[in-house]
């Protein structure tokens, strides 16, 4: 019924397109001036038409569950039953009425599950009638505007610009409804897992605090050095150090080649390329680290007579700074051909040779662009889950020896979230606590980066 | 300038042609440059007095698709020889360009650069010498003395292309280019500027591009008119001005065509 409806609405407001562009063209005919090009007309009628009737579309959608019940309920409203006792009668009421009721079948039951299918029943068509006569009534409305010639455009422009506000409405919206949900459950875990024992704490093992009844979940005493997120905050900067420490010089070299000394041939073909990089899903790349990187990286120490495990921070760290080289030497190239050509031709008139220029001139000009690519690529280190998941093992050990296993807050926050949980318990709670701190690390360092790239945009314009 | 009663010459093109691709900009340029005069090069836009100029210090070489033929004597010294050191050149042949371009740098950085990569000074001292001096031979020094470690780039349009000249004269080179240096500037820079070229041609040889035929009146002493590539008539400024050969000269500078 509701989908029937909706299809007509839509079909209206097409046809009052239509209808509105004619009037706009009769109009025309008559040789009077038109104040908006036929279309606005047609666009005019047709917001027209649909605007009013979804409007009162989802606004029945919105009230008529809940007067349904209230209708249905009131005969019981002075019969003393509490709340939870309503609720149950109604839903038996609805699953009576869709005929999945397995109980004991009352008479009482039986007669509001005839009275809520006549509601409903009511209902539907009576939406229907009411949104067709809304329909109706404001076509004809905007019908008899447009025939007097007035204003569609100003109207047609304010719509638009109301609908592209709603969109950017709902995206910050639905950012901050994330970062609500993050510090409700955050503050939640707090409440049972002090700060200070989660922010210097060196015991992550979330694992210890699963099997448990309810009756203890709710004593902090049970979860003392369970949480303690120093080892993989440890790991998640270290790893996201050995990834930079392969992503910004290969970055950034490749990105100089590129914008200063490459031919315009080799930058058509070589760009490109470096960018497909970007496109490989992380977790190819995850598989490549765990199964070729890091296997090869333990026979090659195992034969030089070293410790090394087979999932290492080396290898994880590795393969995701490979993943970052196109963000820094794309981003960088862009940065260092926007320093103006004046600026290199007034170093070469001095004598200068390319390193020197690029040296002296080009790259200082260009540092705070670079130093704003290098952030979002540390951001991207810090954010990347696929790779350490796969590649740098999953237990929190505190280690500073690139060679054996470590583990990050992405990982963690997968190791909590896989399999059975239950909310409220504190070790799902634990991964709403990392994501906020992650959250928070990363906007920190977007927010940096952002006005790094800013100021130095405000330099050349 | 004479010496033993003849003018000496410091840069002879010698049949230059350049061609940016396929097409060719300069036809067979041959034009002497005498030293320590001011040489207007004049003529319409796209005419290839800019492309010539840049052909003396080889900054046409930063274009991929630009060739350049012909032999540029400097100090009898073929330019286009294989055997030139480009940074050597750059260093003897000074360039100001048409929109002021300081470096994003401090004032006083943006004159040490070039002494610094040529090596020039040995102490900071001495550095301090060679800002001064060029910034004093600027006229910019009393303006701007208190202000040398602020950026270069805040500093007003005629104070930024002043600041470039001291920039190309810091390495004391022999022969400063000027591509339309007052283009970008209001007449009381342009006047300062122009005053100064008057100054600087006791020590430098200075080959100005202008589109100001009152400029190149007031400046120079010799000039080169210039039109689709070619050469069309060159000689010393009082000449080229009152009483020139070529009517396509005289039709340009009287302001009938161009």
């Amino acid at each position: 019924m509701n989908s029937i409806l909706f299809t007509f609405i839509v079909l209206l407001g097409f046809t009052s397109y239509y209808f509105g562009r004619k009037k706009a063209y009769t109009i025309q005919s008559t040789k009077k001036r038109l104040t908006a090009l036929p279309q606005f007309y047609g666009y005019y009628l047709a917001i027209w038409c649909a605007i009013p009737a979804f409007i009162i579309f989802s606004l029945w959608a919105i009230f008529e569950p809940t007067i349904v019940k209230l209708l249905v309920l009131s005969d019981y409203s002075n019969q003393g039953y509490l709340d939870d006792e309503l609720n149950l009668i109604y839903e038996k009421t609805k699953s009576l009425s869709r005929g999945q009721f397995t109980g004991e079948i009352t008479p009482f039951i039986e007669a509001s599950a005839e009275k809520y299918l006549s509601l409903r029943s009511i209902a539907q068509s009576s939406k229907a009638v009411i949104v067709l006569s809304i329909i109706i009534a404001s076509v004809a409305y905007a019908y008899k505007r447009i025939s007097s010639n007035s204003r569609t455009r100003e109207p047609v422009e304010k719509f638009l610009n109301a609908v592209l506000f709603t969109a950017s409405l709902a995206a910050i919206l639905t950012t901050i409804g994330i970062v609500f949900s993050l510090i409700f459950q955050t503050i939640d875990f707090f409440k049972v897992i002090p700060l200070f024992d989660f922010v210097f704490g060196t015991h992550w093992y979330p694992a210890k605090a699963f099997v448990r009844d309810s009756s203890e979940a709710l004593d902090p005493s049970m979860y003392s050095d369970t949480f303690g997120a120093v080892p993989i905050f440890a790991g998640t900067f270290f790893i996201a150090f050995i990834a930079m420490c392969v992503a910004i010089p290969i970055g950034l070299m490749s990105g100089i080649y590129l914008a200063e000394y490459a031919s315009s041939k080799v930058r058509q073909y070589a760009k490109p390329l470096i960018e497909i990089l970007a496109g490989i899903p992380t977790v190819v790349y995850g598989f490549f680290a765990a199964l070729t990187v890091g296997p090869f990286l333990k026979e090659l120490g195992t034969s030089m007579g070293l410790e090394v495990s087979a999932e290492s921070a080396l290898a994880a760290g590795g393969v995701m700074g490979i993943m970052i080289i196109p963000f820094i030497s794309s981003l960088s190239d862009d940065v260092i051909t926007s320093v103006p050509q004046s600026l290199r031709d007034g170093s070469y008139a001095m004598g200068a040779t390319k390193s020197e220029t690029i040296k002296r001139v080009i790259f200082p000009a260009a540092l705070p662009g670079i130093v704003g690519s290098i952030l979002l690529g540390v951001s991207r280190a810090i954010g990347e889950t696929m790779i350490v998941v796969m590649a740098s093992g999953l237990a929190a050990n505190l280690t500073l020896n690139p060679l054996e296993s470590t583990s990050t807050i992405t990982a963690q926050i997968v190791v909590i979230l896989i399999g059975d949980q239950a909310f409220g318990d504190p070790k799902t709670q634990a991964a709403f606590a990392l994501g906020m701190s992650l959250f928070l690390v990363t906007l920190c360092l977007n927010i940096v980066a952002l006005r790094v790239v800013k100021k130095y945009r405000e330099k050349y314009e | 300038m004479k010496k033993n009663g003849v003018k000496m010459i410091k840069i002879k093109a010698k049949n230059v042609d350049v061609f940016y691709g396929k097409k060719q900009a300069l036809y067979n340029i041959g034009l002497d440059i005498e030293e320590n005069q001011v040489t207007a090069l004049i003529g319409p836009s796209g005419c290839g007095k800019s492309t010539f100029l840049r052909c003396l210090n080889r900054m046409n070489d930063v274009i991929d698709i630009c060739s350049v033929k012909g032999e540029i004597l400097i100090n009898d010294f073929n330019i286009n020889d294989k055997s030139c050191d480009v940074v050597r050149l750059r260093e003897k042949i000074g360039m100001v360009f048409q929109k002021p371009n300081p470096f994003p740098k401090t004032v006083y950085e943006n004159i040490s650069y070039g002494p610094t990569i040529h090596g020039m000074a040995q102490s900071k001292q001495e550095m301090d010498e060679i800002v001064e001096t060029s910034l004093k031979k600027a006229a910019l020094w009393e303006e701007i003395k208190d202000r040398l470690h602020e950026p270069g780039t805040g500093l007003s349009g005629g104070q930024q292309q002043r600041l470039c000249i001291a920039r190309a004269i810091s390495v004391r080179p022999e022969v400063i280019l000027m591509d339309e240096p007052c283009s970008a500037l209001d007449p009381i820079a342009t006047a300062q500027i122009e005053e100064l070229i008057d100054e600087l041609k006791k020590e430098h040889t200075i080959i100005i591009v202008t589109h100001s035929m009152a400029q190149a009146a007031r400046v120079s002493q010799n000039t080169g008119f210039f039109h689709l590539g070619h050469l069309i008539e060159h000689g010393s400024t009082d000449k080229i001005f009152k009483n020139p050969d070529n009517t396509k000269t005289q039709d340009y500078i009287t302001g009938r065509f161009g």
